[in-house]
């Protein structure tokens, strides 16, 4: 009686991969791998375009920045998603891969609220970051200690943040760290006298977004460059993209994604930044301001 | 004529199925072997190349109190001491083993010796479910509920060793209790009938002939929930605030192997060195599960030789 | 002191005991429920995810986790219960077989992630899988081996060594003696394994994030040509599933009602799990009669 079954199990097995080889439809996809912090957008994007673009798929994953640089580098999906240039990873051939920028984001450090202090000095977050300043009473705050969050080592929003703000030289004291932007929005809401850093649409009421030098996280200040915590989406492809792949990058540097989806997200459109930076953080004026 | 001698010489129906049968159950461990192999292969060979390709020493990764891979140190060795984390993993794992057991034990008691009809009935369905619930919910309960809790008693910031501990002490009862029910329920039934024949109290039965009885299949089930715990990641990573110090108590934020693994795998880029050195650390989890398994195996047998 | 006293006493806090543990576990049950339950409506669990506005059900994910699961347990069934069966009726009590154990057990204490990843270099990448449900099945199935072995095995051990000789001594060869009294009579503990095996396939993230994937595109339930990518027969297409849609929405999720479509999907997970235990425990007793009286 098992022996049937067995034998019932394996051609419905049969079945499914038989019928998997069986008719062929007129029907395409691409893979993007790569940033959690860009999936959201390609995924919305990807959707909105296979909406208009009847039998074509895009299949977007995440699994990080390092994924998707390794993936795109060893030629195994279409399109590569990364917050950082490849060119600032070792053990990635850059050379091989075209860039495609397709947003922007701005970051912003946030705090519990009701530490007193809405204001800092870039040298001021360097001490919180160094672990030179430990209390919010020492920056006109309330006598509370400093918890420091951070972000995984080699997450790209990490990368991004001390790279504006610790420079090459300082180094970040070893800290809490958490791996996505919503576990630290949470516990920074949550915990008193904690400071952390997120992407500007993780910034909602329970949290507090610090101004630096009176400057305010606003994606007016980004696009001046007058806010230096920035930095560009990528989605890389080995060589120069063809056929759906361009179709799509094409897709997402339209003004139907750049003027729409873009903003609904929370991400600054390409197409409104008045700066241009290069991977070793110099800066030049954009092409078409 | 013919057809006798073949019937001699020609295996049988039955000879033929018996074959069969044996070949195919046969070719299914054969299968689970290969897969395990190549598995621990993979995660091996990449963990070994820390050592061989990116020449970091043995001792430095064992030992070594700081962990900032893709920085280097003043030697020029790159900053990659792994003592926080396998710390942070002992300390967890074995107070959330010491707290799960002494609970996981009674309650298969109270399944086993005292109630069995109502253990039956609402145990044994709730801790089916419990093993179905995600990793993530258990963390999100903790960060929600248990880290503000232990913020609120013991000060500090709430996330830390305890706070992972009574995660997985929650985590883990499920898989011990489980398995503390089998090894009671695997104490013949007349050791029983002996003792309370002898004139012995129903708690003197269960604690000077049942328990005795049953200690290797206690200790499994301990060192199998101790495993368990040992591999968690998601939850934990929620709650144990993962900074990367050695621990010196248990209110101030730590970190264990799998968390640190589990957070950076994906940041990172194959075949550099932050990758590896991450797999290394899967290999010392690796070599923690077998030891573990030695660990067990070890018990069981002499538990058996006592008998 | 009085033995009788004692005896209360014992009984007493092991009553206490187990009275706390089912106070945890209830409330975490109850909590999980009072928090979900508010957002459980028939559109919530029919609609698709949405990625940035209010208002995403969980219909396509839920309906993923449940062909995820029984695409994994046909792949994995009958290879644990061929294994199972070798290791306890065939193989002999020898270091090689130890170490066979030892090998099996020491794979089931890894990390998920460490499976995920491998699923992902091997199947997605390496077989051309892509992201799809056919890798999280494969990657899933090595997940679940060792467990699913382990508890199959055990309940075929549980089986008197009368059972056996009584096959044999009616003329049964093993194998007949194993598939005709041993598996019938072993049904019970092999369900309550399978079902412990399905809780973890449900409630599993790690391991599928890099293999079956993250997004769930949007299927059309009226197309059952299994190749196309809209239809949810595919098994190549990427397939997020409830407890991966959880954990993407509490790690980089944006849109405004996160808490609430995780707290609502944590609730449906419980109550599929609750139902599939339910389920399958009545399928087992009654494929029990039918096979025992048979």
């Amino acid at each position: 009686m098992k022996l049937k079954k067995f034998r019932i199990l394996l051609t419905l097995m049969a079945g499914l991969v038989l019928t998997a080889c069986g008719e062929v439809v007129d029907e395409e996809s691409i893979t993007a791998v790569g940033s959690s912090a860009l999936q959201p957008l390609v995924e919305a994007a990807g959707e909105q375009y296979s909406a208009e673009n009847l039998g074509k798929f895009i299949n977007v994953q995440g699994g990080g920045s390092g994924t998707g640089l390794s993936q795109i580098a060893a030629d195994a999906v279409d399109i590569g998603n990364s917050d950082i240039f490849a060119e600032e990873n070792t053990g990635i051939d850059a050379s091989k891969l075209k860039d495609h920028r397709v947003a922007v984001v701005g970051i912003t450090p946030i705090v519990t609220p009701g530490t007193g202090v809405t204001n800092v000095t870039l040298e001021e977050l360097q001490g919180i970051f160094t672990g030179e300043i430990t209390n919010w009473k020492e920056l006109g705050g309330i006598d509370l200690p400093i918890t420091v969050l951070n972000r995984s080592s080699g997450s790209g929003t990490r990368a991004t943040f001390e790279k504006w703000v610790l420079g090459d030289d300082l180094k970040s004291v070893v800290s809490q760290e958490q791996e996505s932007s919503g576990t630290v929005r949470q516990i920074v809401a949550n915990t008193p006298g904690t400071i952390s850093y997120v992407a500007f649409s993780y910034v909602n009421d329970d949290v507090e977004a610090l101004s630096i030098n009176g400057v305010e996280p606003t994606d007016k200040n980004v696009s001046t460059n007058e806010w230096i915590i920035w930095s560009y989406e990528h989605m890389y492809t080995n060589g120069e993209p063809t056929g759906l792949t361009k179709d799509f990058l094409d897709y997402m540097l339209s003004q139907e994604v750049q003027g729409g989806l873009i903003e609904a997200l929370g991400y600054i459109p390409i197409t409104k930044m008045q700066v241009e930076r290069d991977f070793e953080g110099n800066t030049i004026p954009a092409e078409n301001p | 004529m013919e057809e006798t001698q073949s019937k001699f010489t020609q295996k049988s129906q039955k000879r033929k199925f018996e074959q069969f049968g044996r070949t195919i159950s046969f070719i299914c461990i054969a299968f689970i072997v290969l897969v395990v192999l190549s598995i621990l292969y993979f995660v091996i060979s990449k963990g070994l190349s820390t050592f061989t390709t990116d020449g970091v020493s043995v001792i430095d990764f064992l030992f070594g109190n700081t962990w900032r891979p893709g920085e280097v140190g003043e030697n020029g060795a790159p900053l990659v001491g792994a003592l926080p984390m396998i710390l942070g993993s002992f300390y967890v794992t074995l107070l959330s083993a010491v707290l799960a057991t002494p609970f996981a034990i009674a309650a298969a008691i109270y399944m086993i010796e005292i109630s069995p009809k109502n253990g039956k009935k609402i145990l044994q369905p709730v801790i089916e479910l419990l093993v179905g619930i995600p990793s993530v919910v258990y963390g999100f309960i903790g960060l929600t509920v248990i880290v503000p809790f232990i913020r609120n008693i013991f000060g500090g910031t709430g996330f830390g060793i305890l706070s992972a501990t009574m995660v997985l002490f929650v985590m883990i009862l499920p898989t011990v209790t489980s398995m503390a029910v089998d090894a009671l329920n695997a104490v013949p039934r007349h050791y029983r009938e002996a003792s309370l024949a002898m004139g012995g109290t129903r708690w003197q039965t269960i604690y000077k002939v049942v328990l005795r009885a049953a200690t290797p299949g206690l200790l499994t089930a301990v060192v199998f929930g101790m495993a368990r715990a040992f591999g968690e990641a998601l939850a934990v990573q929620m709650v144990i605030g993962n900074a990367a110090l050695v621990p010196t108590d248990l209110i101030t934020p730590a970190s264990t192997l799998t968390s640190i693994l589990t957070m950076s795998m994906g940041n990172t880029v194959m075949g550099t060195l932050e990758n590896n050195v991450l797999w290394s650390l899967a290999t010392i989890l690796l070599v923690m599960a077998l030891f573990f398994n030695i660990l067990t195996r070890w018990i069981g047998k002499k538990g058996a030789m006592k008998k | 002191m009085n033995p009788k006293k004692v005896d209360k006493i014992a009984v007493g806090v092991i009553y206490a005991m187990s009275g706390v543990i089912v106070l945890i576990l209830a409330s975490l049950l109850l909590f999980i429920l009072w928090r979900g339950l508010p957002q459980i409506s028939w559109e919530f669990l029919t609609a698709p995810a949405k990625s940035f506005q209010v208002g995403g059900g969980v219909g396509i994910q839920l309906f993923n986790s449940f062909y995820l699961l029984l695409l994994t347990m046909l792949i994995s069934t009958p290879l644990a219960l061929g294994a199972a069966i070798y290791l306890s009726e065939y193989a002999k009590q020898n270091w090689m077989t130890d170490f066979v154990r030892t090998a099996i057990e020491v794979l089931s204490s890894l990390p998920s992630v460490v499976v995920g990843l491998f699923g992902f270099l091997i199947f997605v990448i390496q077989f051309d899988f892509g992201f799809s449900i056919l890798s999280g099945a494969l990657a899933l199935t090595i997940f679940n081996l060792p467990l699913l072995t382990r508890t199959i095995e055990d309940s075929l051990q549980a089986i008197p060594a009368t059972q056996r000789e009584a096959g044999l001594a009616l003329g049964l060869s093993r194998w007949e003696t194993v598939t005709r009294v041993i598996l019938p009579a072993a049904l019970p503990g092999i369900i309550t394994g399978m079902i412990l095996a399905a809780g973890r396939i449900f409630g599993e993230a790690a391991a599928l994030i890099y293999t079956a994937g993250q997004s769930a595109p949007a299927l059309d339930f009226t197309n059952w040509n299994p190749q196309s990518i809209t239809s949810p027969l595919n098994i190549f297409r990427p397939a997020e599933t409830l407890a991966v849609h959880i954990w993407k929405i509490n790690s980089e999720g944006v849109m405004p009602d996160g808490a609430e479509v995780s707290a609502g999907a944590s609730a449906v997970l419980i109550i599929a799990v609750m139902l599939f235990n339910l389920g399958s425990r009545y399928l087992g007793r009654k494929l029990q009669k039918k096979a025992t009286s048979a």
